[in-house]
Order: structure tokens, then C-alpha cells, then sequence
């Protein structure tokens, strides 16, 4: 315990980074990854997540309370997001029975 | 101790999410992504940020992730039917989001800060954050409100299954 406080030190604002950049980097990786549109979209709520912690960090190293108003807002969409996505995943999984991404490839070139 | 205790948490966050990524099964994804948003409602405790701690467990933990599972059951996705992508692909996303994380964190490493040494004793809390939300972002708040009556005919219009009826 005392020696990994001491290797660490004071968490700064670099593990806030650093966290939130790996955080939306697996996001991406997802996105790339899966053909599943659900997962897909779990991934793009990962990334969202990723950039409202280093909203939180900022605004807790500046002082500033602004930038929590900022993740508020944040989730507000998100959840605006998440409520039209998921309808339009269902509409899409009703016209072709699966949710493979691949299938949707018109606008493909 | 709030270091170890960052350190939990931070190790926690980035297995779950990985967890998400790479679940054969939606609804352990699902569950994962879960245990990956309480471990961030615990990073914003230790940000000092308790009104958002307590918004992200509501809104994420609680409405978001129930819609998810919601539609996961709807759709009848509790098996594992999804086609792969070839190797080669799925190596090349795996190198890509490495290289992502790479330069993000490269060209953030030099960054300091430092925090103020005292900080208001309303800071994160709802009082505090009300104070802001209702004073400085009160038109944003009341946009947010139209957004939301938007979305959610939306997503009625988009739920039906015949316009017409």
C-alpha cells in the first residue's frame, strides 16, 4: 500500500488523461471491432463516458464548477441519444431480421 | 489512500470496458458496461463531484442501461449468433485503437496542473452546481428540455410500427 502511494504519489491530472484516453480509445476499438449494432453503440456510451470524466477532472484541477454544468449536459444528449438510437435499432432489426451492421451497406462504396 | 484508491477504480473501469469490447454474449457486455459505469460514478466521488455522481448512477447505471437490456431482450440477443470479422480486421482494429490510445496519451503526457489548495465547501454538490445550471446555463437547460420532448417523440414515431394506425 505505502509503496505503491509513494510510486503513484498524488493523483494529478496526467492518471485523468491518461484513464480517459484509454477509456475512449477501447471505445473505438469496439466500434471497429464488433458487427453487433448494439455493441457498437455501448462502445460510442464508453467514449462518451471517457471525455465526461475528463470534463470532471478539469473542472475539479481548475476549480471551476462549469465544466460539471458541461457533463450534465453531456448525459442529457446522451440519453436523448440513447432513447432515438435504440428506436432505430429496433425499426432497422424489424425490416431485416438481424443486427449484423454488415447488412446495412448501401451507402457503402 | 484516494490514490489507491484511483488505482482500483481506474483498473476496475478500463477491465470492464474491455470486458464490453470483447464479450461474445450482449447481455454480459450489457452487465460489464454496468460495472464500468458505477466504477466512473466512483472516479467523480473522488473528483469531488457528488451531484454528478449521483446523476450518472440514475441516468447511466439506472435508465440508460435498462433501455439496453430492455431492447437486448426484445430483439432475443441472449445467445451468441454474431458473424466475426476476419482476423486480419479484427487485427487491424486492435492495432488502430492501440495506436489511438498511444497518441492520446503521448501528446497529453506533458500536461501539469495544479489543483487549488481549497476549494468551496459547495463544490460538486447540487447546490453548487444548481447555483451555476440556474444562473450562468439557464437557457441551455431550458434547450435541453426542448431536446428532450423532441427525442422522445421521436423515438414513439420511430417505435410504432405503422405510421398510420
Amino acid at each position: 500500500m505505502e509503496e505503491i502511494q509513494r510510486a503513484f504519489g498524488q493523483i494529478g491530472i496526467n492518471h485523468y488523461l491518461f484513464l480517459s484516453s484509454v477509456l475512449f480509445s477501447i471505445g473505438v476499438m469496439g466500434v471497429l471491432l464488433r458487427r453487433n449494432f448494439i455493441i457498437i453503440f455501448m462502445s460510442v456510451e464508453l467514449m462518451l463516458n471517457g471525455v465526461n470524466i475528463l470534463l470532471a477532472a478539469f473542472s475539479r484541477y481548475s476549480g471551476n464548477q462549469s465544466g460539471q454544468v458541461f457533463v450534465f449536459f453531456i448525459m442529457v444528449v446522451a440519453a436523448a441519444e440513447v432513447a432515438v438510437g435504440l428506436a432505430i435499432l429496433v425499426m432497422i432489426y424489424r425490416n431485416i431480421r438481424s443486427t449484423d451492421i454488415n447488412a446495412l451497406k448501401n451507402l457503402k462504396w | 489512500m484516494s490514490s489507491v484508491a484511483f488505482l482500483v477504480l481506474a483498473v476496475l473501469t478500463i477491465v470492464s470496458g474491455l470486458m464490453v469490447v470483447f464479450s461474445k454474449n450482449p447481455v454480459y457486455s450489457v452487465l460489464w458496461l454496468i460495472i464500468c459505469f458505477f466504477s466512473i460514478t466512483g472516479h467523480y466521488i473522488l473528483l469531488d463531484a457528488h451531484f454528478l455522481a449521483i446523476v450518472n448512477l440514475i441516468v447511466y447505471a439506472g435508465a440508460i442501461m435498462v433501455l439496453f437490456l430492455f431492447v437486448i431482450m426484445y430483439l432475443n440477443l441472449n445467445k451468441e449468433n454474431e458473424p466475426h470479422k476476419p482476423f486480419l480486421l479484427k487485427l487491424a482494429a486492435v492495432i488502430s485503437g492501440c495506436l489511438l490510445m498511444v497518441i492520446l496519451a503521448g501528446s497529453l503526457k506533458g500536461f501539469s496542473m495544479n489543483p487549488p489548495t481549497q476549494i468551496p465547501g459547495t463544490f460538486g454538490t447540487a447546490k453548487g452546481v444548481g447555483y451555476i445550471l440556474f444562473h450562468e446555463f439557464l437557457l441551455p437547460f431550458e434547450v435541453a428540455s426542448i431536446l428532450f420532448i423532441s427525442a422522445m417523440v421521436g423515438a414513439v414515431i420511430l417505435g410504432k410500427k405503422h405510421i398510420n394506425d
